[in-house]
Protein backbone atom coordinates (compact mmCIF):
# COMPACT_ATOMS: atom_id res chain seq x y z
CA UNK A 1 0.00 0.00 0.00
CA UNK A 2 1.20 3.38 -0.70
CA UNK A 3 -0.31 6.99 0.01
CA UNK A 4 1.17 8.96 -2.93
CA UNK A 5 -0.77 12.37 -2.35
CA UNK A 6 -2.53 14.27 0.04
CA UNK A 7 -3.69 17.56 -1.06
CA UNK A 8 -5.29 20.74 -0.37
CA UNK A 9 -7.22 21.82 -3.57
CA UNK A 10 -7.64 25.71 -3.36
CA UNK A 11 -9.60 25.49 -6.15
CA UNK A 12 -11.92 23.00 -6.22
CA UNK A 13 -12.18 23.40 -2.59
CA UNK A 14 -11.50 20.07 -1.21
CA UNK A 15 -9.20 17.69 0.39
CA UNK A 16 -7.88 14.76 -2.01
CA UNK A 17 -6.09 11.26 -0.83
CA UNK A 18 -4.92 9.06 -3.49
CA UNK A 19 -3.70 5.49 -2.18
CA UNK A 20 -2.65 2.28 -4.28
CA UNK A 21 -3.85 -0.92 -3.20
CA UNK A 22 -2.64 -4.32 -4.16
CA UNK A 23 -5.95 -5.66 -5.13
CA UNK A 24 -7.96 -4.91 -7.99
CA UNK A 25 -11.00 -2.66 -7.99
CA UNK A 26 -13.82 -5.51 -7.31
CA UNK A 27 -12.25 -6.23 -4.23
CA UNK A 28 -11.90 -2.98 -2.79
CA UNK A 29 -15.44 -1.89 -3.34
CA UNK A 30 -16.59 -5.11 -1.34
CA UNK A 31 -14.43 -2.67 1.69
CA UNK A 32 -16.86 -0.17 1.13
CA UNK A 33 -20.32 -2.33 0.05
CA UNK A 34 -19.78 -4.92 2.88
CA UNK A 35 -21.11 -3.16 5.99
CA UNK A 36 -18.77 -6.21 7.26
CA UNK A 37 -15.61 -5.12 6.09
CA UNK A 38 -16.27 -1.77 6.45
CA UNK A 39 -16.35 -1.98 10.35
CA UNK A 40 -12.92 -3.27 10.32
CA UNK A 41 -11.44 -0.01 8.88
CA UNK A 42 -13.59 3.19 9.26
CA UNK A 43 -13.06 3.43 12.59
CA UNK A 44 -9.63 3.56 14.65
CA UNK A 45 -8.62 0.70 16.90
CA UNK A 46 -9.65 2.23 19.56
CA UNK A 47 -13.08 3.60 18.71
CA UNK A 48 -14.52 0.44 16.36
CA UNK A 49 -17.20 1.26 14.25
CA UNK A 50 -20.36 -0.29 13.69
CA UNK A 51 -22.91 0.15 10.84
CA UNK A 52 -26.75 -0.86 11.71
CA UNK A 53 -27.62 0.31 8.96
CA UNK A 54 -26.24 0.41 5.25
CA UNK A 55 -27.52 1.35 1.70
CA UNK A 56 -24.88 1.83 -0.91
CA UNK A 57 -27.53 3.06 -3.99
CA UNK A 58 -29.25 6.34 -4.42
CA UNK A 59 -30.38 7.85 -1.80
CA UNK A 60 -29.88 5.19 0.90
CA UNK A 61 -29.25 5.60 3.99
CA UNK A 62 -26.22 4.01 6.91
CA UNK A 63 -26.61 4.55 9.87
CA UNK A 64 -22.85 3.49 12.87
CA UNK A 65 -21.55 4.10 16.19
CA UNK A 66 -18.05 4.00 16.95
CA UNK A 67 -17.62 2.88 20.78
CA UNK A 68 -14.75 4.58 22.65
CA UNK A 69 -12.62 3.05 25.19
CA UNK A 70 -14.84 3.71 28.35
CA UNK A 71 -17.85 2.68 26.04
CA UNK A 72 -18.98 6.19 25.08
CA UNK A 73 -20.51 6.15 21.40
CA UNK A 74 -20.06 8.43 18.88
CA UNK A 75 -23.39 7.78 16.56
CA UNK A 76 -22.72 8.82 12.59
CA UNK A 77 -24.65 8.76 9.76
CA UNK A 78 -24.52 8.25 5.97
CA UNK A 79 -26.35 9.13 2.64
CA UNK A 80 -25.67 8.08 -0.66
CA UNK A 81 -25.93 10.14 -3.19
CA UNK A 82 -24.68 8.25 -6.10
CA UNK A 83 -23.35 4.83 -6.74
CA UNK A 84 -21.16 3.17 -9.78
CA UNK A 85 -19.88 0.13 -8.55
CA UNK A 86 -16.74 -1.11 -8.54
CA UNK A 87 -15.75 2.63 -9.71
CA UNK A 88 -17.50 5.29 -7.82
CA UNK A 89 -19.03 6.19 -4.58
CA UNK A 90 -20.51 9.34 -3.36
CA UNK A 91 -22.28 10.02 0.05
CA UNK A 92 -22.38 12.74 2.56
CA UNK A 93 -21.28 11.69 6.14
CA UNK A 94 -22.28 13.50 9.21
CA UNK A 95 -22.68 13.17 13.09
CA UNK A 96 -26.16 11.48 14.66
CA UNK A 97 -27.61 12.60 17.92
CA UNK A 98 -27.98 10.35 20.50
CA UNK A 99 -31.00 8.57 19.08
CA UNK A 100 -28.87 7.67 15.88
CA UNK A 101 -30.74 9.96 13.95
CA UNK A 102 -28.87 12.81 11.74
CA UNK A 103 -27.96 15.66 13.66
CA UNK A 104 -28.76 18.78 11.33
CA UNK A 105 -26.88 21.38 13.81
CA UNK A 106 -23.70 19.84 13.00
CA UNK A 107 -21.08 19.72 9.81
CA UNK A 108 -21.43 17.14 7.45
CA UNK A 109 -18.29 16.77 4.84
CA UNK A 110 -19.23 15.70 1.15
CA UNK A 111 -17.25 12.44 0.40
CA UNK A 112 -16.04 10.77 -3.71
CA UNK A 113 -14.66 7.77 -3.84
CA UNK A 114 -12.70 6.45 -7.19
CA UNK A 115 -11.18 3.46 -7.83
CA UNK A 116 -9.50 3.22 -10.80
CA UNK A 117 -8.10 -0.69 -11.90
CA UNK A 118 -4.01 0.19 -12.86
CA UNK A 119 -2.61 -3.06 -13.72
CA UNK A 120 -2.89 -5.66 -11.15
CA UNK A 121 -3.33 -2.67 -8.15
CA UNK A 122 -6.44 -0.51 -7.70
CA UNK A 123 -5.95 3.65 -7.05
CA UNK A 124 -8.44 4.67 -4.81
CA UNK A 125 -8.79 8.12 -4.64
CA UNK A 126 -10.87 9.81 -1.49
CA UNK A 127 -11.89 13.75 -2.21
CA UNK A 128 -13.39 15.19 1.01
CA UNK A 129 -14.76 18.71 1.17
CA UNK A 130 -17.07 20.58 3.78
CA UNK A 131 -20.43 21.17 3.78
CA UNK A 132 -21.34 23.42 6.28
CA UNK A 133 -24.98 23.21 8.51
CA UNK A 134 -25.49 26.97 6.78
CA UNK A 135 -24.43 25.22 3.43
CA UNK A 136 -21.56 27.99 3.31
CA UNK A 137 -20.34 26.89 -0.27
CA UNK A 138 -24.11 28.08 -1.35
CA UNK A 139 -24.60 31.58 0.65
CA UNK A 140 -21.10 32.36 0.12
CA UNK A 141 -19.86 31.08 -3.70
CA UNK A 142 -17.10 29.28 -1.89
CA UNK A 143 -16.03 26.65 0.67
CA UNK A 144 -13.96 26.31 3.29
CA UNK A 145 -11.20 24.85 1.70
CA UNK A 146 -10.38 27.53 0.13
CA UNK A 147 -11.05 29.60 2.84
CA UNK A 148 -8.48 27.13 4.68
CA UNK A 149 -5.75 26.88 2.05
CA UNK A 150 -5.91 30.45 1.16
CA UNK A 151 -5.31 31.94 4.90
CA UNK A 152 -2.91 29.08 5.69
CA UNK A 153 -0.88 28.39 3.23
CA UNK A 154 1.81 31.17 3.45
CA UNK A 155 1.40 30.61 7.22
CA UNK A 156 4.48 27.72 7.93
CA UNK A 157 6.72 30.79 6.41
CA UNK A 158 4.96 33.47 8.54
CA UNK A 159 5.75 31.23 11.85
CA UNK A 160 9.30 30.73 10.86
CA UNK A 161 9.82 34.41 10.13
CA UNK B 1 -15.92 12.65 10.60
CA UNK B 2 -12.87 15.40 11.18
CA UNK B 3 -13.64 16.97 14.06
CA UNK B 4 -14.83 15.75 17.19
CA UNK B 5 -18.41 16.83 18.53
CA UNK B 6 -16.63 18.98 20.83
CA UNK B 7 -15.05 21.49 18.53
CA UNK B 8 -17.00 21.25 15.45
CA UNK B 9 -18.45 24.81 16.45
CA UNK B 10 -15.91 26.45 16.91
CA UNK B 11 -14.51 25.24 13.60
CA UNK B 12 -17.84 26.14 11.53
CA UNK B 13 -17.20 29.84 12.77
CA UNK B 14 -13.40 29.81 11.85
CA UNK B 15 -14.46 28.27 8.43
CA UNK B 16 -16.72 30.97 7.70
CA UNK B 17 -15.02 33.19 9.15
CA UNK B 18 -12.17 32.26 6.27
CA UNK B 19 -14.45 32.15 3.37
CA UNK B 20 -14.14 35.90 2.46
CA UNK B 21 -11.21 36.99 0.56
CA UNK B 22 -11.43 40.33 2.49
CA UNK B 23 -11.24 38.20 5.41
CA UNK B 24 -8.09 35.76 4.62
CA UNK B 25 -6.49 39.21 3.69
CA UNK B 26 -6.54 40.70 6.91
CA UNK B 27 -5.93 37.44 8.81
CA UNK B 28 -2.52 37.37 6.51
CA UNK B 29 -1.88 41.31 7.04
CA UNK B 30 -2.37 40.98 10.55
CA UNK B 31 -0.15 37.27 11.23
CA UNK B 32 2.77 39.66 9.93
CA UNK B 33 2.41 42.99 11.46
CA UNK B 34 -0.65 44.25 14.32
CA UNK B 35 -2.54 47.40 12.38
CA UNK B 36 -5.21 49.49 13.34
CA UNK B 37 -8.66 49.02 11.63
CA UNK B 38 -8.33 52.25 10.17
CA UNK B 39 -5.76 51.79 8.67
CA UNK B 40 -7.17 48.52 7.31
CA UNK B 41 -9.85 50.20 5.90
CA UNK B 42 -7.91 52.14 4.08
CA UNK B 43 -5.98 49.71 2.53
CA UNK B 44 -9.29 48.09 1.36
CA UNK B 45 -10.90 51.18 -0.09
CA UNK B 46 -13.95 49.86 1.72
CA UNK B 47 -16.16 51.90 4.90
CA UNK B 48 -14.21 51.55 8.62
CA UNK B 49 -17.85 49.88 9.29
CA UNK B 50 -17.43 47.22 6.70
CA UNK B 51 -13.65 46.46 8.09
CA UNK B 52 -15.20 46.57 11.70
CA UNK B 53 -17.78 44.06 10.76
CA UNK B 54 -15.01 41.57 8.96
CA UNK B 55 -12.42 41.74 12.12
CA UNK B 56 -15.65 41.03 14.33
CA UNK B 57 -16.24 37.52 12.50
CA UNK B 58 -12.55 36.89 12.58
CA UNK B 59 -12.64 37.59 16.13
CA UNK B 60 -15.45 35.76 16.90
CA UNK B 61 -13.74 32.48 15.08
CA UNK B 62 -10.40 33.47 17.38
CA UNK B 63 -8.16 34.13 14.34
CA UNK B 64 -7.73 37.85 15.45
CA UNK B 65 -7.66 39.49 18.77
CA UNK B 66 -8.51 43.23 18.93
CA UNK B 67 -7.01 45.98 21.38
CA UNK B 68 -8.27 49.37 22.20
CA UNK B 69 -4.83 51.55 22.29
CA UNK B 70 -5.76 55.13 23.08
CA UNK B 71 -8.07 55.99 19.74
CA UNK B 72 -7.37 53.24 17.90
CA UNK B 73 -8.31 49.23 17.95
CA UNK B 74 -5.33 47.44 16.68
CA UNK B 75 -5.54 44.01 15.65
CA UNK B 76 -3.67 41.13 15.68
CA UNK B 77 -3.48 37.20 14.51
CA UNK B 78 -3.90 34.74 16.47
CA UNK B 79 -1.05 32.18 15.64
CA UNK B 80 -2.86 29.57 18.33
CA UNK B 81 -5.96 29.20 15.97
CA UNK B 82 -4.47 29.20 12.81
CA UNK B 83 -2.12 26.57 14.01
CA UNK B 84 -5.14 24.92 15.48
CA UNK B 85 -7.02 24.98 12.10
CA UNK B 86 -3.87 23.26 10.15
CA UNK B 87 -3.40 20.82 12.71
CA UNK B 88 -7.52 19.51 12.19
CA UNK B 89 -5.99 19.16 8.63
CA UNK B 90 -3.12 17.43 9.55
CA UNK B 91 -5.35 14.87 11.60
CA UNK B 92 -7.70 14.02 8.62
CA UNK B 93 -4.93 13.74 6.57
CA UNK B 94 -3.76 11.35 9.18
CA UNK B 95 -6.90 9.56 9.87
CA UNK B 96 -6.99 8.23 5.76
CA UNK B 97 -3.66 7.31 6.26
CA UNK B 98 -4.20 5.08 8.85
CA UNK B 99 -7.85 4.19 7.22
CA UNK B 100 -5.26 3.42 4.28
CA UNK B 101 -3.14 0.96 6.27
CA UNK B 102 -6.40 -0.95 7.84
CA UNK B 103 -8.06 -1.69 4.87
CA UNK B 104 -4.38 -2.43 3.24
CA UNK B 105 -4.05 -5.02 6.50
CA UNK B 106 -8.20 -6.32 5.45
CA UNK B 107 -6.72 -7.01 1.50
CA UNK B 108 -3.85 -9.09 2.76
CA UNK B 109 -5.73 -11.18 5.40
CA UNK B 110 -8.37 -12.15 2.44
CA UNK B 111 -5.47 -12.98 -0.15
CA UNK B 112 -4.08 -15.04 2.72
CA UNK B 113 -7.77 -16.82 2.95
CA UNK B 114 -8.19 -17.45 -0.60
Amino acid sequence: MDTIESTVDRDDRTLTFVTVFEAPPERVWQVWEDPRQLERWWGPPTWPATFTRHEVEPGGESRYHMTGPDGEKAPGWWRTIAVDAPHRYEFEDGFSTDDGEPDTSMPSMHMVITLEADGPTTRMTVVASYASVDDLDKVLGMGMREGMTGALSQVPALLAA
Amino acid sequence: MVVDRFDSDGLDRLFAALSDATRRDIVERVLVTEQSVSSLARRYDMSFAAIQKHVAVLERAALVRKQRRGREQIVRGDVDTIREAESVLERYRQLWVDRADRISDLLRDSRVAD
